[in-house]
C-alpha cells in the first residue's frame, strides 16, 4: 500500500473531483467567518441570488473590528458598526450561527472554533483569514481563504485549490525554563525566512511538539502563515483527546469513541513522502523577539541585530527599510531598549494558558509606570476563566488592566492602536510597518518576554526574572 | 477543464488576452498585504474605492501629503504591470490588497514569487500574478528603473512575457483551468454551481462512512 502523510489521508478524503490539470475542488467541513471578509461574500450571493448550501457548517463572530471596552454600548466609529451589524443582518438571513458581540460565546474566530468543539480532527477548516491555519493543532487541513473563495464556501461549501506540497518540520528535546510554544515557531521563522514554506502545508512533528499542550500547538500552527506555508497541522495524540474530551458538546456525544477510534488513525505512515524535511533542537531555542517588520526577522532576546555584512546584496534595501522604520541600527544589542507599550492577546496568544503565564510572572511585581499594557481576552470564555481563576484580580494589582475579548491591537482595525514611533512588545503574529497603528514599532515575542518587559519597561530575557 | 454547461451569470468579468503596457517599479521583498492595504481602511463593505488606499502610509505621509519618492507619485512610472520583488503579497489573506491593486489600474503584477492566498485572490480578481525567475526579475527591475518608457506584453494564451521592442522572452507557468477562467472571464462560483450534483453526491458518500 502507498504510504500517505497526515495531510494526505486529510486532503485526498475530501476532494469531491479533480480537474486534469487543474486544482481539486475541495469539501469544506467547517467554515467560519467574521465581519472583515465577508460582506462581500453575501452580497456575491445576492446578486447571484443564490442561497447558502449548508448553513450549520459556517459559523460567525465579530472579533476583528470591535472595542474591547464597553462592549454593551454601541460601537461608536459607524463603519465597523455597520460592518458588525451587515454580519448580523446575513447571518440571520441566510440562517447561520452568530456569536455576536456579548454572546457568552463570542470570541476571536480561531479561539472559539476549538474552545467550543467545533474544530475537530481529520476535518477540512477554512476561513477569510489568514490565522485559520491555528485549527491545525487539531490534526485538520485548515487554511486561511480570500473573500471569492468565502463566497464559493457558501455556495457550494467547497472551493477549488491546488493541493500544496509537503513539508515536515521536526523539533527534538526540551525547551528550556522561560522558553515557550511562541519562542519555538519565532525561531523557525528566522531560520527559514518569511517566504520560506511559500506553496508547502507544514506537518510539525517530534518530541518537542508532543510534549506541547493544545494551547502552546495552537500558537506554534497559528504563525506557520509567518513563513509563507499554506497551514500547518499536528497529529492529533492524548493531549488533543483529553481536550476534547472535556468539552461538552464533544466529550459527551454517544459516539465520541467511536470518533476516537477515527482520530486514532490520524498520522503520517511510517515512510511516508514529504517534498521537503527540516529538523531543529528544543534545547537550543532562546526567547525570541523581532527587530524587523516581518515575522521572520527574529533574534534570540539576548542576541545583536545583524551587521549589514551579514545580509546578502540584494536582502539590503529591505533590510535597511525595515530597520530604519523601526529606528535601530545594524548590529545593536536591544536588551535594555525601551518599551512603550505591551500586548498580550491575539489568536496567536490570547488563550488562557498565556493569560496564566503573564499574570504568574507579574504577580507579586508592577507595571513598570513607562509602560501602557493592553491585556484582552481571546474570548469570553477565556475572559471568565480569568475571573474565575483569579487571574483578573493579580493582573488588577500588578497595574493591569483585563480588556474584553476582540482582535484588538493585533491588527489595530479597532482604538487600540499602538501611536507613531511608539516600541510595543507584543504577543501577536505580525510586526508588518503600521500593523498596530500607522508608525507602530512592533516586537513579536512570547507571553513571558512581553510580561518581563511590562515590569521592567525595557527589553528583558525574562529568563533573568524566572521564579525558581 | 470547465464545464462547458458551466452557468454564466451576472458580473461580467474583464477576460484577459494580451497585455501590452510600461510597468511601474518597486524593488522591494515581501511586501505585505498590511502595506497593500492597511487593516484601517477594511471596513468598507463592497469591494469599489480601495485603489485610493493602495499602499497608503508608502505613497502619503502622516499628514496625508503625496510622499514624493514613492513610485507611484513620481510621474515617470506608470502603466498597468507592477513589478515587485520577491514573495510579493505575502500576510494577511484580504482579498482586499487585490481588490485595491485592480482598482487602481493594475491588471497584472510581476514578481519571482508570490504568497499562496495572495495568488489565489489575484487569479480570482482577474489579476494576472507572472512568476518569472529571479535573475529575470533583477535584470527587469533595473530596465524598467532606467527607462521608464519600456513597454512588456504579457500574452497569457501563449504563456509568454516579453520586454518590447525585441527585449528577452520568459515563460510563465499558470494552471490551466485558471487560465481558461482568465481568458473566457468565468470563475470559480459558475463552474463549482455547474457540479452541483457532484458535491452532494460527495455529502452523501460521506454520511454512509464510504
Amino acid at each position: 500500500m502507498q504510504t500517505k502523510t497526515l495531510f494526505d489521508k486529510i486532503w485526498d478524503s475530501h476532494v469531491v473531483h479533480s480537474i486534469e490539470g487543474g486544482p481539486d475542488v475541495l469539501y469544506i467541513d467547517q467554515h467560519y467567518i467574521h465581519e472583515v471578509t465577508s460582506p462581500q461574500a453575501f452580497a456575491g450571493l445576492k446578486a447571484r441570488g443564490i442561497p447558502v448550501l449548508r448553513p450549520g457548517q459556517t459559523l460567525a463572530t465579530a472579533d476583528h473590528n470591535i472595542p474591547t471596552k464597553d462592549q454593551d454600548q454601541p460601537i461608536k466609529d459607524e463603519l465597523s458598526r455597520n460592518q458588525v451589524d451587515k454580519l448580523d443582518e446575513n447571518c440571520r438571513e441566510y440562517g447561520i450561527s452568530y456569536y455576536g458581540l456579548n454572546h457568552p460565546q463570542n470570541g476571536i474566530v480561531h479561539v472559539i472554533g476549538p474552545e467550543q468543539g467545533f474544530t475537530l480532527p481529520g476535518m477540512t477548516i477554512v476561513c477569510g483569514d489568514s490565522h485559520t491555519s491555528t485549527h491545525g493543532a487539531f490534526g485538520s487541513v485548515a487554511f486561511g481563504i480570500g473573500t471569492s473563495e468565502v463566497e464559493m464556501v457558501l455556495a457550494t461549501q467547497c472551493i477549488l485549490q491546488p493541493k500544496p506540497k509537503k513539508m515536515r518540520i521536526t523539533v527534538n528535546g526540551n525547551l528550556q525554563k522561560g522558553v515557550t510554544s511562541k519562542d519555538i515557531i519565532l525561531y523557525i521563522i528566522s531560520q527559514i525566512s518569511t517566504g520560506g514554506a511559500t506553496g508547502y502545508f507544514v506537518e510539525y512533528a517530534g518530541s518537542a511538539i508532543e510534549a506541547l499542550s493544545m494551547e502552546g500547538r495552537m500558537t506554534i500552527c497559528n504563525m506557520s502563515i509567518e513563513m509563507g506555508a499554506r497551514g500547518g497541522l499536528i497529529a492529533p495524540d492524548e493531549i488533543t483527546f483529553k481536550y476534547l474530551k472535556l468539552i461538552p458538546t464533544v466529550g459527551n456525544k454517544p459516539d465520541f469513541y467511536l470518533q476516537l477510534k477515527k482520530w486514532n488513525l490520524l498520522k503520517s505512515d511510517p515512510g511516508a513522502d514529504f517534498d521537503r524535511e527540516l529538523t531543529f533542537y528544543a534545547g537550543k531555542i532562546r526567547p525570541m523577539i523581532t527587530y524587523g517588520t516581518n515575522p521572520g526577522m527574529g533574534i534570540a532576546v539576548d542576541d545583536s541585530i545583524p551587521a549589514l555584512d551579514d545580509i546578502s546584496e540584494d536582502r539590503s534595501a529591505s533590510f535597511i527599510k525595515s530597520l530604519d522604520y523601526m529606528g535601530f541600527i545594524p548590529g545593536m544589542k536591544i536588551l535594555g531598549h525601551p518599551v512603550d507599550y505591551v500586548f498580550l492577546g491575539s489568536c496567536t496568544n490570547g488563550r488562557i494558558e498565556d493569560l496564566r503565564a503573564f499574570t504568574e510572572f507579574v504577580k507579586g511585581r508592577k507595571k513598570a509606570l513607562n509602560v501602557t499594557a493592553l491585556i484582552v481576552p481571546g474570548s469570553k470564555k477565556v475572559e471568565q476563566q480569568a475571573i474565575k481563576e483569579g487571574l483578573a484580580k493579580i493582573l488588577k494589582k500588578a497595574g493591569f488592566e483585563l480588556r474584553q475579548p476582540g482582535c484588538s491591537s493585533c491588527l489595530a482595525m479597532n482604538e487600540d492602536k499602538v501611536p507613531a514611533g511608539k516600541y510595543a512588545v507584543s504577543t501577536s503574529n505580525r510586526n508588518f510597518e503600521g500593523r498596530q497603528g500607522p508608525g507602530a514599532r512592533t516586537m513579536l515575542a512570547s507571553p513571558l518576554t512581553a510580561a518581563a518587559a511590562a515590569i521592567t519597561g525595557k527589553i528583558t530575557d525574562p529568563r533573568d526574572l524566572l521564579n525558581d | 477543464m470547465i464545464n462547458k454547461t458551466a452557468i454564466q451569470i451576472d458580473m461580467p468579468k474583464t477576460k484577459f488576452d494580451i497585455l501590452e503596457s510600461t510597468c511601474v517599479p518597486l524593488p522591494l521583498e515581501n511586501v505585505d498585504t498590511d502595506q497593500i492595504i492597511p487593516a484601517r481602511f477594511l471596513s468598507a463593505t463592497t469591494r469599489d474605492g480601495f485603489g485610493e488606499n493602495l499602499f497608503r502610509d508608502w505613497r502619503y505621509d502622516k499628514s496625508g501629503n503625496k510622499n514624493k519618492e514613492f513610485v507611484l507619485n513620481n510621474p515617470k512610472y506608470t502603466g498597468q504591470v507592477l513589478v515587485a520583488g520577491k514573495n510579493f503579497g505575502s500576510g494577511s489573506s484580504r482579498e482586499h490588497a487585490v481588490w485595491a491593486i485592480a482598482d487602481y489600474g493594475f491588471r497584472a503584477v510581476v514578481s519571482s514569487f508570490f504568497a499562496d492566498i495572495f495568488r489565489n485572490n489575484s487569479l480570482n480578481n482577474g489579476l494576472l500574478p507572472v512568476v518569472v525567475r529571479e535573475d529575470f526579475l533583477k535584470d527587469l527591475l533595473e530596465k524598467i528603473t532606467k527607462k521608464p518608457e519600456t513597454m512588456v506584453r504579457i500574452d497569457l494564451d501563449q504563456q509568454l512575457f516579453s520586454v518590447l521592442p525585441a527585449g528577452e522572452s520568459v515563460n510563465f507557468e499558470i494552471n490551466p483551468y485558471k487560465k481558461e477562467c482568465l481568458m473566457k472571464g468565468l470563475d470559480d462560483i459558475d463552474y463549482l454551481l455547474s457540479i452541483r450534483n457532484m458535491i452532494t453526491a460527495y455529502e452523501f458518500r460521506k454520511t454512509l462512512g464510504k
